[in-house]
């Protein structure tokens, strides 16, 4: 990713006000503001869909936590997208056991279905693939997210299904 | 039989509110344990014997008597629901369907350590158990079971917070944990000063595993013997116990510390499915040792499972089939391990993708046999002692019993890569 941290051209975008009440909120949790880094950084993604340069700014400004110190958080938990993403992040997992219950050609079926390979986004920004690591469901594998929900047992047949809904719903 | 940690549980209906778990005995052990002195607490949990389940066993009333005593400055106990170990899926079972155990759990041991702070630190994808605890957490300050004078015990006051993560193995580590918690990259810290004496922002705190806290009211109570007749034979308690893999019935469930893997494997999830016969097991986690068929008959007890050459570690395995590759299981698992290092030091760092490259090299048929050397002599470089955590060593396990029981695959890799499909 290309530093645009240093540079100057990048100013702090101005947070949304229900941004700033959960930010608030989450202090509430800690003795300390850089505590909250992660969860600020995770309220201006849920908001925004990823965490811009912009954004990153705001966050480290509004918490006086140095910009790099909380660029060195948001690039080291990979739930924080740095980049922009689709409308709906898959995350297929691609752990062991549902690697043994075919994954793998779940990704292929994604490739063909959606055109899109692993961190990559479709066209019409709606769907981005991201693998990850064992979600916690392994006696239901093969296992994946979209957003919050989580889908289990899956099949290509039922990915075909949990995709059109999600086009359905636009 | 008892089961303490399971017995409100009933998949497919929703948890428990306040009032429901507490009409089924819910919160009692904070109203008797109030009564109590919190050294007395203490004393009892190390009395029965309750090991740690998040991997390690250590005695969990012993980790709490390492506390220094109240200095007047704030104390914490922390909960590790990151459950990220390849194949565990418990933690998740517990907080989605009886929240209030995990809460009934924190404000007893926080009344023992006389803290008044307590953390969850949970995996940011488990959002489902996110909105229950956040509810049942709700619930508890409605009901006077945190806040000031929990239960009417003056000067007992308690905080719980939910903190939700966003990925990466590395955070269950309960020193990489505290930096995340502090709004730090989770690199571990040195141990000593071991937690209970300088943990979280450098004040005393114990880091336990969700499963061990939600043990705490059962204990506290119904007593150590009542605890003690809970396992088989010689063991204490119950535990979640579980498979994943190519067998019937897939899941987990509460058993008597001490049955074998061959009940929890036939009994609990039915066998192997048709067509597929067992190769071998990981016993608890990702992180562990394989072990093979004739190991089936131990009991599932951190020390048997250690002399047969492993680690019981979360206790949940994982099958490996007849028709599934064990070379290509070992690389999935160094694959995650690779991706999962902290970065922080240079056995795992640059230990880890150098296997996974030789894997990848092996399956399609271009390893030599000097690979295999060079595989054996890498689960001694990443192994204990020469990596500033147990990620590395843990991924060494599966590697090195890899290699001790499937050589002949490994060499039949280099030869003319994967044939299985
Ligand atoms: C790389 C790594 C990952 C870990 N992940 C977890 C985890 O997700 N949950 C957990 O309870 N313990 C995990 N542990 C173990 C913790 O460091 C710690 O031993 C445990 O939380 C202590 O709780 P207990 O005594 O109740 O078992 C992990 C350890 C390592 C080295
Ligand atoms: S062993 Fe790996 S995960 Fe642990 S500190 Fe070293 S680099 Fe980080
Ligand atoms: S391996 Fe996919 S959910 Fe555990």
């Amino acid at each position: 990713m290309n530093n645009l941290i240093a540079s100057t051209a990048v100013k702090a975008r101005e947070l949304t006000p229900e941004e700033i009440k959960e930010i608030e909120h989450e202090k509430t949790h800690y003795p300390y503001a850089q505590a909250v880094g992660l969860e600020a950084l995770k309220i201006v993604q849920k908001y925004q869909g990823w965490v811009s340069d912009e954004s990153l700014l705001a966050v480290s400004e509004y918490l006086d936590i140095p910009p790099d110190e909380l660029e060195g958080v948001a690039t080291f938990f990979n739930m924080i997208f740095r980049r922009p993403v689709g409308k709906n992040v898959i995350l297929l997992c691609d752990s062991v056991a549902c690697w043994m219950l075919g994954c793998d050609s779940l990704n292929e079926h994604f490739k063909k279905t959606l055109g899109i390979d692993y961190g990559e986004t479709t066209a019409d920004d709606m769907f981005t693939l991201i693998p990850v690591p064992c979600l916690g469901a392994c006696d239901r594998a093969p296992v994946m997210m979209i957003g919050r929900e989580t889908y289990y047992n899956l099949t290509t047949e039922k990915i075909d299904e949990i995709i059109a809904e999600y086009k359905a719903k636009g | 039989m008892d089961k303490p940690l399971t017995k409100n549980i009933e998949i497919g209906r929703a948890p428990f509110d306040f009032k429901q778990y507490e009409a089924a005995g819910g919160y009692d052990s904070v109203r008797k344990v109030i009564k109590m002195e919190p050294g007395d607490v203490v004393n009892m949990v190390k009395d029965a014997g309750l090991g740690g389940r998040g991997g390690a066993g250590f005695n969990t009333g012993l980790k709490w008597s390492f506390v220094p005593p109240p200095d007047g400055g704030p104390r914490y106990l922390v909960i590790n629901g990151d459950e990220m170990e390849p194949g565990t899926f418990k933690d998740r079972l517990l907080i989605e369907h009886d929240p209030h155990l995990l809460i009934e759990g924190m404000i007893t041991t926080c009344y023992a350590l006389q803290a008044q702070t307590g953390y969850i630190f949970l995996r940011g994808e488990y959002t489902i158990c996110e909105e229950r605890l956040l509810q049942a957490i709700s619930e508890a300050y409605d009901n006077g079971m945190l806040g000031k004078n929990v239960a009417g015990k003056k000067g007992f006051d308690l905080d719980i917070y939910l903190h939700t993560s966003a990925g990466r193995y590395i955070c269950g580590e309960e020193t990489a944990l505290l930096n995340a918690l502090e709004g730090k990259r989770a690199n571990p810290r040195a141990k000593p000063p071991f937690p209970q004496v300088s943990g979280l922002w450098g004040r005393p705190t114990v880091v336990n595993n969700v499963e061990t806290i939600c043990n705490i009211p059962g204990i506290v109570a119904n007593g150590v013997e009542w605890y003690q007749n809970l396992g088989t034979g010689d063991f204490v308690g119950t535990r979640i116990s579980g498979v994943s893999g190519r067998v019937i019935n897939p899941g987990c469930w509460e058993v008597p510390v001490g049955i074998t893997f061959r009940e929890l494997l036939e009994d609990y999830a039915g066998g192997m499915q048709d067509g597929y016969e067992l190769k071998a097991f990981l016993p608890g986690g990702g992180s562990t040792d394989f072990l093979m068929p004739e190991h089936l008959d131990l009991p599932m007890d951190p020390g048997a499972v250690q002399k047969a050459g492993s680690r019981l570690g979360t206790s949940l395995i994982m099958v490996l089939d007849d028709k599934t590759c064990p070379v290509g299981c070992i690389r999935n698992l160094i694959k995650f391990f690779a991706h999962e290092s902290c970065g922080w030091c240079t056995p795992c760092r640059d230990g880890l993708p150098w296997v996974e490259h030789i894997l990848n090299k092996m399956e399609e048929g271009t390893g030599s046999l000097k690979d295999i050397d060079i595989l054996d002599e890498m689960t001694r470089y990443m192994g204990p002692g020469n990596t500033f955590c147990a990620l590395a060593p843990g991924a060494a396990e599966p590697l090195q019993s890899g290699l001790k029981y499937f050589m002949d695959e490994f060499k039949a890799h280099v030869e003319h890569g994967c044939s299985y499909n």
